[in-house]
């Protein structure tokens, strides 16, 4: 039994979760929770939000993300992999930026749309 | 002339100048001083942003980007890179003044026949809360180490403290790690954390960050920039105790140490002021004490989610729209909504007696378990709204029912009942 705090939403239930028992979750208020105690037991994952560099804009910086949770393990190598992106103006809100990052299956997506100068 | 001003281009601006125009007001201007609307969503990279308003998980330029283009539908004029200077309110239905400067209009004064204040707030500085010690580069509010690193791309330190655990602080904990940086510890003078519980995991935890509770900095070294804080426990009344001092070399301190609503304008047009919330006193439909000047999001009270600010400005939006199709309500309403043991503040503090069931915002003053909130009004009715915890960090929304408003003579109490549950 391990207890835990969802972080799925702000309101941050405490989660139990059984290992022994197939990771049955109990004190979550709703199903997300449930899915998020299991992971996080067996392969804890987050979405990582970062910046990259930009050019061809009045703004320095493009802000992106992955479009999905990516394993925990793997958060820096992906911070080192970002240092070596360039995007260039104009981008669209959701443009790929790297496909499949580390071949975790999640793009690296931008997050704002940046009109050309 | 225009039917309605709204001052501020981030989520509360947006949101009550699209409300206004789906309501039918068509002369709308949004001022904003910044080059770009978004407010401060713009530098909030990170996600967590619209579960409530959109049932998804956005990133701050993404929930900002939603409702930018939503603007973008109607015809609501935006000026940009634009400073309002003062507000004269109108005297007896005239209209009310605005005064703007801008490189590109230069000095204007713009009449309006309603405005909507959504100028948010600002963070408390090194000078706020009185640090002691030298005055050396590498200290920042964490809010502008947020800006540098995200719109301007310049890691501000490579080995910091942060002080205060508000959201700010933690997100920040998290974003200079992945940056690099060495986040040694967070540091806090409250026995409990001021940011959300979910913020204290996946942003300190998860990088094995310590968090002092009861502690705080009691002294700064450096001469040309940060070298060294000493950080020393605090007791019950949070003064310093001798003997508990933990000396940190580092080059950067944080503060996160809690955000003021920024109502120079308010004050300055006379509007009555709430010193709990320092924000406007406003009735349910976020009207303030001159009649057409509204006020929501962070400028009225500090909120923890952008959701809950999107909502509180869309009803500022419909409610001058309302006011201006000449359903005028007059100045505040008499009935009050009053704070009792354990409530640190409420919005609205006004209400209508006839306005059915009313939605309000409130924070407590302490942490508690399992504990309700009493709403009781002076014919002896009373609500009460069970939660399993309450935590002044965390923002609360209950809905009084309309029998309770309805035979309210002059003042409903709202106070907090420990072991009542």
């Amino acid at each position: 039994m391990k207890e835990i705090i969802c972080i799925v939403c702000p309101r941050g239930c405490q989660l139990t979760v059984d290992e022994a028992n197939g990771y049955a979750v109990t004190g979550n208020g709703c199903p997300r929770g449930a899915a998020y105690g299991k992971s996080e037991l067996q392969n804890p994952t987050r979405v990582l939000t970062s910046t990259v560099r930009l050019t061809g804009a009045a703004l320095r910086r493009l802000p992106v993300k992955t479009d999905r949770a990516i394993p925990k393990g793997k958060l820096r190598e992906a911070m080192a992999l970002l240092d070596t992106v360039v995007a260039h103006a104009p981008v669209t809100e959701g443009q790929v930026l790297v496909a499949d990052l580390l071949g975790t299956g999640a793009n690296l997506v931008a997050t704002r749309e940046i009109p050309a100068e | 002339m225009y039917d309605l001003i709204v001052l501020g281009g981030g989520p509360a601006g947006l949101a009550a100048a699209c409300r206004a125009w789906q309501e039918g007001v068509r002369r709308i201007l949004l001022v904003e001083r910044d080059d770009a609307l978004g407010g401060i969503l713009n530098q909030c990279i990170h996600n967590g942003f619209g579960l409530h308003r959109f049932s998804e998980e956005l990133t701050g330029p993404e929930y900002a980007g939603r409702y930018i283009r939503m603007l973008g539908q109607t015809g609501v004029e935006v000026r940009l890179a634009t400073m309002a200077l003062q507000i004269l309110p109108g005297q007896d239905g005239a209209p009310h003044e605005v005064h703007t400067l801008s490189p590109t209009h230069g000095y204007e004064v713009l009449q309006t026949r309603a405005i909507v204040l959504a100028m948010g707030c600002r963070e408390r500085t090194r000078g706020a809360i009185a640090l002691p010690g030298e005055r050396p580069a590498g200290i920042f509010t964490a809010g502008a180490a947020q800006r540098y690193l995200n719109i301007e791309g310049y890691l501000v330190g490579r080995r910091v403290v942060i002080l205060g655990s508000g959201d700010i602080g933690l997100i920040m904990a998290r974003r200079m790690t992945l940056e690099g940086a060495k986040v040694l510890a967070c540091v806090e003078v409250m026995p409990y954390s001021g940011g959300l519980t979910r913020n204290i995991v996946q942003c300190l935890q998860d990088y094995d960050i310590p968090l002092y509770l009861s502690h705080t900095v009691t002294d700064i070294k450096g001469h040309d920039r940060l070298e060294q804080v000493t950080v020393s426990q605090v007791d019950a009344n949070r003064r310093p105790i001798p003997g508990t001092e933990m000396v940190f070399d580092c080059d950067t301190l944080l503060l996160s140490v809690g955000l003021i609503p920024e109502n120079e304008l308010t004050r300055q047009a006379g509007i009555e002021m709430d010193r709990r919330t320092h924000g406007a006193v406003v009735s349910e439909a976020m009207q303030t004490s001159v009649p057409g000047i509204f006020a929501c999001g962070n400028v009225l009270h500090v909120h923890d989610l952008v959701d809950y600010v999107s909502a509180e400005s869309e009803r500022a939006g419909a409610a001058a729209a309302a006011y201006l199709q000449g359903n005028p309500s007059a100045s505040l309403p008499s009935l009050r909504l009053d704070n009792g043991a354990g409530i640190a503040y409420t919005v609205p503090q006004r209400l209508h007696p006839g306005i059915g069931e009313a939605q309000v915002f409130f924070r407590v003053n302490r942490v508690t378990g399992p504990a309700a909130v009493v709403a009781e009004n002076d014919a002896g009715e009373t609500s009460r709204f069970r939660r399993l915890r309450f935590a002044p960090g965390e923002m609360e929304r209950i809905t009084l029912p309309a029998n309770l408003v309805a035979t309210a003579k002059e003042h409903i109490t709202l106070r907090l009942e420990e072991g009542s549950v």
